[in-house]
């Protein structure tokens, strides 16, 4: 008898999951549910545009979704087009592994002045995300950025609007984008931490590749170098901390080289206290920013020490961390934005350790916006862990019907809601790439979500 | 031939999610006889970095795509890491079921 499972999302925790799922038992059946008509998840809108190789896993992604065992259904979105208890009626496991597609707040005034936005918004901007192409963003008037953050999607983001335009346009990054970018005026972007480099998030791929970036100036001030032996103790402990340091280390200590027309300067030790609004009330213009110390031992405090700075800007990007999102009937810890889970069983709440039949969670939203893409590959091994041992105990039993796939289409019709299979995801994909190598792209994304249903949703060629 | 690369083709089960270019951790794999590992070249740069993210990492860790065969590594024995059911997010301490 076959298990029915539905996993909810695409990306890389949904795919790791389906992927070992298949794997584990002959008879499972798993649809994959994805509300845009493209899949992969972050792979495809988060990954920056200059890093395809880290894109390549969509290569064994694509070879589950082609598994006859296993069905894409794209422009389906849990909540408008099918509910959870849908969902959980039709199908044995139900996982959702659909991310964090929210921001954090930092909560202080100014926050919802023009020019300011989250990472997350200008990452779905430069790389195509049906939902980022309408961003406000005015790149022509302004010639300073402030980011808030110092990991990797800080670095990302920093490093698209310093890099030349001319190596991004060969790049898969999407045309508005490259077209504002080119006339950009942004000379100088500032990365604001609140701690100090011992403590910075991002890692040293990324950093060192920003670092070297061409035709960027790198400043940094040689006394947020300076380490107390309690910093010391925290680089001894961690290898990722200690390799990051070290090259902002090296990076202070370079001549400055002439004629590098743009800076990237990376401020330590300063929280964003108010974002500062232009004359007319409504664009932003600078940061007002409080300088910090850490205090204490085990566990360090961050204080303020009451002396305040400002740095001018027509830009602030906050890469201060992504947030999920709830739908209804599925319980939520809305404190830490993710589903109260027991080793990827979703929790009935956050007080009991009383677990959800048949429902579970992966990625993200299980464990928080935090990892990288193998990070699901460990997490999704977690959950099929927790399935495989409810499946044996008959927690969850094949053995009792249930309508699978077949519900789902039924679902679907009944609303008249057309989906994207696997194959019309290929058509938009095969698109896409004769739309790039016309312009020596490796793909033109197609940005609309008309075009790309046009695209997708054509009727198979015989 | 990578160690990668020898994996997949004896069906054994090592991720290599970028598929060998330097992008990603998951073909991590850990030497047995630290002699072997004494002997291989440094790792690069490039290597180190995805290191850091390793799940698991040891001493003697590196990245199957990047030990390739040689004669004076024959007998290497090499150990895939650790299964996750330690992988504690926020400390946290399963309970009895």
């Amino acid at each position: 008898m076959p298990l029915h499972v539905c996993v909810v999302g695409s990306g890389p925790a949904g795919f790791y999951v389906a992927k070992k799922l298949l794997k584990r038992f002959d008879f499972a059946r798993v649809d994959i549910l994805e509300r845009l008509p493209a899949p992969f998840g972050l792979v495809r809108s988060g990954v920056a545009p200059d890093h395809p190789e880290t894109k390549v896993v969509i290569n064994q992604f694509s070879r589950t979704a082609e598994d006859e065992r296993c069905r894409f259904f794209g422009n389906v979105c849990l909540g408008t087009d099918v509910s959870l208890e849908e969902l959980r009626k039709n199908y044995h496991v139900v996982v959702l592994a659909y991310g964090a597609e929210s921001d954090h707040r930092l909560g202080i005034p100014g926050e919802d002045l023009e020019g300011v936005f989250s990472a997350r918004q200008f990452v779905w901007w430069y790389n195509g995300h049906p939902d980022g192409k309408d961003l406000p963003i005015n790149l022509n008037d302004v010639e300073t950025a402030v980011v808030l953050g110092q990991g990797n999607v800080a670095l990302d983001v920093a490093r698209i609007l310093l890099r030349s335009p001319s190596e991004l346009s060969s790049t898969d990054i999407a045309e508005h984008a490259v077209k504002a970018l080119r006339t950009s005026r942004i000379r100088k972007v500032y990365v604001v931490g609140r701690r100090g480099p011992v403590q910075a998030a991002c890692t040293a791929k990324e950093l060192r590749e920003i670092l070297g970036l061409k035709g960027v100036e790198i400043v940094i001030n040689e006394a947020d170098l300076q380490t107390t032996d309690c910093d010391l103790e925290e680089l001894q402990s961690s290898r990722i901390h200690k390799r990051v340091f070290d090259l902002f280390c090296k990076s202070a200590t370079f001549t400055k080289c002439a004629g590098r027309d743009k800076q990237l300067q990376f401020v330590f030790f300063r929280a964003p206290v108010s974002l500062l609004a232009a004359e007319d009330g409504i664009h932003v213009r600078g940061v007002h920013l409080q300088k910090t110390r850490l205090e204490g031992n085990h566990p360090r405090k961050l204080v303020g020490t009451g002396e305040f700075e400002e740095l001018d800007c027509g830009l602030v990007l906050k890469s201060i961390g992504y947030k999920s999102l709830p739908v209804p009937d599925l319980p939520f810890d809305h404190k830490k934005g993710v589903v109260p889970n027991y080793f990827g069983r979703v929790r009935s709440s956050d007080a009991t350790n009383e677990t959800e039949r048949g429902l579970y969670v992966a990625g993200w939203l299980k464990r928080g916006p935090t990892g990288i893409i193998g990070t699901n590959e460990v997490c999704a091994q977690e959950v099929v862990t927790s399935i495989e041992e409810d499946v044996n105990r008959a927690v969850v039993s094949n053995l009792k019907e249930v309508p699978g796939s077949v519900g789902l289409e039924s679902i679907l019709s009944e609303k008249n809601k057309r989906y994207i299979t696997f194959e019309g995801w290929e058509r938009l994909n095969e698109t896409e790439m004769e739309k790039g190598a016309v312009k020596g792209k490796p793909r033109e994304k197609i940005v609309g979500i008309d075009e790309a249903l046009a695209i997708g949703l054509a009727k198979e060629k015989e | 031939m990578s160690m990668l690369e020898a994996a997949h083709e004896n069906e054994i089960e090592l991720e290599g999610a970028c598929e060998g270019s330097l992008a990603c951790s998951t073909c991590h794999v850990i030497f047995m006889d630290e002699e072997l590992y004494q002997k291989l070249p440094e790792p690069s740069d490039e290597e180190n970095d995805m290191l850091d993210l390793a799940f698991g990492l040891t001493e003697t860790s590196r990245l199957g795509c990047q030990i390739i065969a040689k004669p004076e590594l024959d007998g290497m024995r090499l150990a895939l890491p650790p299964a996750t059911r330690n992988f504690a997010v926020d400390g946290h301490v399963p309970k009895p079921h």
